[in-house]
């Protein structure tokens, strides 16, 4: 304190005690997007050189690039955005951050203190409106809070259920000079999070997996959330009991795909052995996951005969949509390690015999292949859009590289999910919660900005790819090798989908016409751009896009009537699947109830 | 306390939480974002050095729904505790109203009689008004308005329940 004093400088500026509070918390990159507001914090930084700046094109693309680099890395996203138009264009990246747990801090510039609330130039409400769509949000009105309120920022962030916050910085604020407080042990008065799970519990839920004779471990986002170590342990937990397990779509990577106890994803797209396992259970273990209307289908139908644990760090979840019998609250690895240690310690694996019946049963319902497809050989055929997720899965694979895959919304991110392997936690990025069409493609320019020399790829509709394709310049730029891998059927697929299921195939504004030339496109914003049209240049334009060390876009033209099976419809349970257009499991219609659902 | 009418309840939450700007605005936001009722709420700062306030909400649903706002409450980083002053015992409720009644003739001496049955203050009048004020559980002071609306025109202010639990169990 004393030495402190000692150097008698003048109080720094608000804005320089920001990126020293940024540095503090380690913060190394910054995705942002200048204007007036925020001007004293872009000085700020021009002048030092421990935080990198990313200038985005759009401050929704910065909000899913802080997505994407905080996904692959585990570590806070950074934002950095100015008042009224900078902070609204933020809005859905932060929703999207917050219904998929992701931890951010995006500060935003706001007109000076004595101006709020006069509708000066670039006011918004912004703590008012971002409110609803952030885990917490600040507005700094006092300098003496400033260096404070960035530690708790992220100390909110990333703690518990992790998620966006907000810091509204008034201009004035960032001019002032302001004290600089370093974080301290107690960053939040009230706010503590319970992270290790209660004994009595675990013991409950030792003693139902014990007795189980079908269970099923179904998982979810927060065992990625949770580090790498949950996943490991996952891993062993499947190892020591023989539990068959099924991930959620924000689950996809904690089990290894090449296990042989991976069911698949489940829900509503999900393998008809992960539906039939979940509907036929008798112990469901329930772990990070929060019982989505996706994955759950009809809820009257949802697995009738199991007993249910439900692990969640948010105990808002527990008990939410799906009543279970022993609810966990904690962080996900500390109670998959606590139950892994209890079952050990009493031995109480599930019984051997029981668990190889239940998988003969499961293996019956594998046989139905529900991910099947065919690829029509002949020269010329055109390309299967299942058939190119599986090339380019085989053929990074052999590339040996690490690689990290991204998705917009529709389709192609359906069979990204399915049909693409993912070995390991945090290289599978996707809007699940709010389904944002646009956030691939600078979610993965977050990712490749974390891992520079790794492989990373946006599986793409040629719809969503519209959403953020400014971001083409912000990868020209920083010379982000990004992939663009589109699974082009000139349709909004997946609404064309539900309009022949569900509205008598009436194509209502589902077309993509006027479509831009992506190889030109690719080319105008300084990157390179493939085409393959038929299933003979697949290959090739795969390896050639995985060989260049630039940013590509490569246009795949797939087949434009295919559809994403198996398909739970609206409504449905999840013994009543759709396997195919002509592999109807059950002649499921689709009852009014369901077509209300979304 | 907790009638229970298909399944509902009325349910009495207290909850201490740190004395910020914004915050009842984000407990307001929450019962209206997903749909939960506010029947009364009440706030104001607790704590010697007016850094905690304590917000009262009463709001009616089925026990699950009830568990849900708890934990939707609980969500909220300024919030410190949360109580559900129905479910965890024996509490007192109390609201405070205002009501003034403009009449004349017999029904103003109606009004006196009620009012003096309900020991009811008089804390305002004139030839032909008066304002009453009334604490008591919100039933009652109901049951005031109820009598009083007939004699002549009436205007209500509410204060929304206040609540605390019986006996030595604190949120403090
Ligand atoms: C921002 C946004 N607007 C609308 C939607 C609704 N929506 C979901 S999928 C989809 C079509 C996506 O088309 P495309 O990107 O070509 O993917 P495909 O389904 O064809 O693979 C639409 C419009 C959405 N998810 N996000
Ligand atoms: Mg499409």
């Amino acid at each position: 304190m004393n030495a402190e004093m000692n150097h008698a400088e003048t109080p720094a500026a608000g804005a320089q005690v920001l990126l020293r509070a940024l540095k503090e918390q380690g913060v190394e990159v910054i995705f942002g997007y200048p204007g007036g507001a925020v001007l004293p914090i872009y000085d700020a930084l021009f002048q030092q050189n421990a935080i990198r700046h990313i200038l985005v094109r759009h401050e929704q693309a910065a909000v899913h690039a802080a997505e994407g680099y905080a996904r692959s890395t585990g570590k806070v996203g950074c934002v950095l955005v100015t008042s009224g138009p900078g902070a609204t264009n933020a809005v859905t990246g932060l929703v999207d951050a917050l219904m998929d747990s992701i931890p951010l801090v995006c500060l935003t510039g706001q007109v000076p203190t004595h101006l709020i609330g006069n509708d000066a130039f670039q006011e918004a409400d912004t703590v008012g409106i971002t409110r609803p769509a952030t885990k917490h949000n600040y507005l700094v009105k006092r300098s003496e809070d400033l260096a404070r309120v960035v530690h708790e920022a992220f100390y909110v962030a990333r703690s518990g259920r992790p998620g966006p916050v907000v810091i509204d910085l008034p201009k004035d604020i960032l001019i002032k000079p302001a004290p600089y407080v370093e974080a301290t042990r107690e960053p939040h008065r009230s706010y503590r999070p319970q992270t290790e799970p209660d004994a009595a519990q675990i013991d409950r839920a030792v003693a139902l997996i014990q007795h189980s004779r079908r269970p099923i471990l179904y998982t979810g986002g927060g065992i990625i959330n949770a580090g790498p170590e949950a996943s490991a342990l996952l891993r062993e937990l499947v190892a020591e009991t023989g539990i068959p397990c099924t991930n959620t779509l924000m689950g996809l990577g904690a089990l290894p795909a090449s296990d042989p106890h991976f069911l698949g994803m489940l829900g509503m797209h999900g393998t008809y052995e992960a539906n039939m396992a979940m509907h036929g259970c008798d112990v469901m273990i329930n772990i990070g996951a929060r019982f989505d209307d996706r994955v759950t289908g009809r809820l009257n139908a949802f697995s009738p005969h199991s007993k249910k644990i439900h692990a969640d760090i948010d105990a808002s979840n527990i008990n939410k949509v799906v009543t279970v019998d022993v609810p966990i609250l904690g962080d996900a690895g500390l109670i998959l390690r606590a139950l892994l240690e209890r079952i050990r310690s009493l031995n109480a694996q599930p019984d051997r015999a029981s668990i190889t019946a239940w998988w003969r049963q499961i293996d019956s319902w594998r046989e139905k292949r529900s991910l099947a497809f065919v690829q029509p050989d002949a020269p010329g055929s055109i390309i299967k859009p299942q058939h190119a997720v599986r090339r380019l899965f085989e053929l990074t694979r052999q590339s040996g590289r690490e690689t990290f895959i991204t998705t917009e919304v529709g389709q192609h991110q359906m069979w990204a999910a399915q049909h693409f392997g993912f070995e390991r936690p945090n290289h599978w990025m996707t809007s699940g919660g709010l389904g944002t069409m646009g956030y691939g493609l600078p979610a993965a320019m977050g990712v490749q900005v974390a891992k520079p020399d790794a492989l990373v790829i946006d599986i793409a509709g040629e719809a969503s790819i519209l959403m953020n394709i400014q971001e083409m310049g912000t990868l020209a730029q920083y010379r982000l090798p990004v992939k663009v891998f589109i699974l082009n059927n000139q349709y909004m697929g997946m609404v064309r989908q539900w309009q022949e299921l569900l509205h008598g195939s009436r194509y209502s504004e589902s077309y993509s016409e006027a479509l831009p030339d992506f190889v030109k496109l690719a080319e105008s914003f300084h990157g390179v751009g493939m085409r393959a049209t038929s299933v003979d240049d697949l290959d090739r334009v795969i390896l050639e896009m995985l060989k260049c060390d630039r940013a590509v876009i490569a246009d795949i033209a797939v087949d434009q009537g295919e559809n994403v099976y198996p398909m739970i419809p609206s409504g449905a349970a999840h013994n009543e699947m759709l396997l195919g257009p002509d592999r109807h499991h059950n002649n499921t219609e689709v009852t009014n109830a369901g077509m209300v659902l979304v | 306390m907790s009638d229970t009418t298909n399944g509902q309840r009325t349910a009495t939450i207290s909850v201490l939480v740190d004395n910020e700007a914004g915050v009842l605005a984000r407990v307001i936001g929450l019962f209206s974002g997903r749909g939960y009722n506010i029947d009364s709420l009440t706030v104001a700062p607790v704590d010697a050095d007016l850094s905690r306030s304590r917000i009262t909400v009463v709001t009616r649903g089925t026990d699950l729904v009830i568990e849900q706002i708890k934990a939707q409450l609980g969500r909220l980083v300024p919030i410190h505790k949360i109580a559900d002053l129905s479910a965890d015992g024996p509490h007192v409720a109390r609201e405070l109203g205002l009501i003034k009644v403009i009449a004349r003739g017999e029904p103003r001496v109606e009004a006196l009689r009620i009012a003096d049955a309900f020991r009811a203050k008089i804390v305002d009048t004139t030839i032909e008004s008066f304002v009453f004020e009334l604490t008591g559980a919100s039933e009652k002071i109901d049951a005031f308005i109820d009598l009083m609306r007939p004699l002549g025109t009436t205007e209500i202010s509410r204060s929304g329940v206040a609540a605390i639990a019986r006996g030595t169990r604190t949120i403090i």
